[in-house]
């Protein structure tokens, strides 16, 4: 698979192994044939394996480092937490930056392979999550992957992982709108997808990106269930009086969502307990009680689960 | 195109968000107020933030029989700026697009623009070990790349990733210049007190255990964020962090 032409047309374009790129790619008999045009088998695999889950919400944002990892993580703990009786959990496909393990408190776990699949670790009875990092082998290994390769990866972590019934499986993903979100737009086009969250700050710079992401949800036609700002505001734990870090120069998350017509879920404050927390892996909702973070998360998670079935 | 260029230094970090695209452009800020002709190449194709950072969207790249011209920033043409940013016709539109075109980009990128004679040129990447700097690093291994500069938060989670990009530069062969810790402490407007809000210390351990030099611990400054396109040492002299960015250009330069 390294060996794809730079100008490759695209195995799904009418010109698939007759452009002047395709002569001497190995694929050009395939693609040529139709034989590529085809849908992806994965994309049945996908959505067999995925029928016994209700809802399926990827957490997307063009940045990196706005929380993305945090929110998933918050909004499965606390719906996990609030409905015993409902199953989460939570898939990492951002193959070459994994927090999901360090986040949930996981670190270190083993994923184990069975008959029916790979069994995912569990965090709580009702929480499960899979990741690359149970992969790995140490914190230092690095995966040094092109395209194809995290496509595999990504087909697999979604038709392969043995899930059992779920009611809410949360995706996280890299930044960025390349091959992890194709990938995982396209083996979810049959599985209905019950839509992305975006995540974003409130500068102008993490903005910039995430309106680059909305517009990917526009063009793969995926419904924007809504946005949420992260570390909209500093309280210091000294003097409790709020400061603004990453200053919303252009009117943060809640005018960009006025523009481009999406829902705005809310905001969350910046906490340095809850970055510790993520560090070490502690349940957030057991030390944060009673703090604005947590206050927040519920109407942020009040929205979400109005979209859901 | 990159014959006449003296030094080559790459922005890596394995985790989004921490700073790579402000270390970036305050570093070619204060190399060009250092006197030096510098060239900013942005590859971070889906998320590129050099042209709002330094205040030039909506310009247009002209071609010209060399190859691409570079926007500058000055009048000058002190520093020359190249990123996608500059090709797309809207500031929301997305970039959709799967490793092999990414390459070729990146490819064209490091082979089509016309930088002319550079005392330094800065390519900033975007987070991750993938196609963008696979790439970069196949096409440097020709070329004299000086190395990277790394930018890392204090936080684990974010120190995670950046060992990543360290066996990616150990295994690819690219020297480490050194680690910069970025938003170390804030210390609040209101009672001057010093928050680590990620956390401390990180960047300092990780220095220690990998054996890499840390170059400097940049605390957060919101005013930072809002300089677009001005150097925090000269709009900031006497600033904490201005200092400190100072000292961390002085050890670049020396190497």
């Amino acid at each position: 698979m390294s060996e794809i032409p730079e100008h490759c047309p695209g195995v799904t374009s009418d010109t698939a192994g007759k452009a002047s790129a395709c002569a001497g790619c190995p694929n050009q008999t395939v693609c040529s044939s139709g034989e590529a045009k085809k849908p992806d088998p994965g994309i049945g695999l996908v959505r067999d394996r995925l029928s016994q889950v209700r809802n399926k919400i990827l957490i997307l944002s063009g940045k990196g480092g706005v929380g993305k990892s945090t929110v998933t993580a918050l909004l499965s703990r606390f719906v996990a937490r609030s409905n015993p009786e409902k199953n989460v959990a939570v898939l990492d496909i951002d193959i070459c930056g994994p927090s999901q393990p360090r986040v949930l408190g996981v670190l270190g776990e083993q994923v184990h392979q069975s008959g029916s699949g790979w069994s995912p670790v569990y965090v709580e009875d009702n929480l499960s999550v899979m990741s690359i990092g149970f992969l790995l082998g140490s914190p230092d290994d690095a995966v040094i992957w092109r395209g194809p390769k995290k496509n595999g990866m990504i087909r697999q972590f979604l038709s392969e992982v043995d899930w059992g019934s779920l009611d809410y499986l949360f995706i996280d993903t890299p930044p960025g709108t390349s091959d992890e979100h194709l990938s995982a737009v396209t083996y979810l086009s049959e599985a209905d997808l019950t839509g992305a969250i975006l995540v974003t700050t409130p500068q102008e710079v993490a903005l910039l990106d995430v309106r680059k992401e909305i517009d990917f949800c526009f063009k793969v036609k995926i419904k924007v269930l809504g946005v949420v700002e992260n570390m909209s505001t500093f309280v210091c734990p000294t003097c409790r009086k709020s400061s603004e870090i990453f200053p919303a120069s252009t009117g943060g998350a809640r005018r960009m969502c006025e523009e481009l017509g999406v829902p705005f879920l809310g905001g969350l404050p910046l906490d340095p307990a809850l970055a510790k927390c993520c560090d070490d892996g502690e349940d957030f909702l057991a030390v944060l009680e009673g703090s604005r973070v947590v206050d927040d998360l519920k109407d942020v998670v009040t929205g979400v689960l109005k979209c859901c079935k | 195109m990159l014959d006449n260029i003296k030094h080559i230094i790459l922005v890596l970090s394995g985790k989004g968000g921490v700073g790579k695209s402000t270390v970036s452009t305050q570093l070619s800020l204060a190399l060009r107020e250092g006197g030096y002709k510098v060239g900013l190449l942005d590859i971070d194709l889906c998320g590129p933030s050099v042209p709002y950072l330094l205040q030039l969207e909506g310009k247009d790249v002209h071609q010209s029989e060399a190859g691409w011209i570079p926007i500058y920033l000055d009048k000058e043409q002190q520093l020359a700026v190249m990123s996608i940013g500059f090709l797309l016709n809207n500031r929301n539109s997305s970039v959709v697009w799967r490793g092999p075109k990414k390459t070729s980009m990146v490819k064209q990128f490091l082979t089509d623009v016309c930088w002319g004679d550079l005392d330094y040129l800065i390519i900033d990447t975007p987070p991750g070990t993938s196609d963008e700097h696979i790439t970069v690093m196949e096409n440097l291994k020709e070329i004299k790349c000086d190395g990277a500069v790394i930018v890392t938060t204090p936080q684990q989670v974010s120190i995670e990733d950046v060992r990543k990009e360290i066996t990616f530069c150990k295994k690819t062969g690219i020297a480490i210049i050194g680690l910069v810790e970025n938003m170390s402490g804030f210390v609040c407007p209101h009672c001057s007190d010093c928050t680590n809000i990620f956390s401390k210390g990180g960047g300092e351990s990780l220095a220690e255990i990998l054996k890499i030099p840390l170059l400097g611990t940049l605390p957060i400054d919101p005013k930072v964020g809002q300089l677009l396109g001005k150097c925090c040492t000269k709009e900031y002299p006497d600033s904490p962090l201005s200092k400190e960015f100072q000292s961390i250009v002085n050890k670049i330069v020396e190497i």
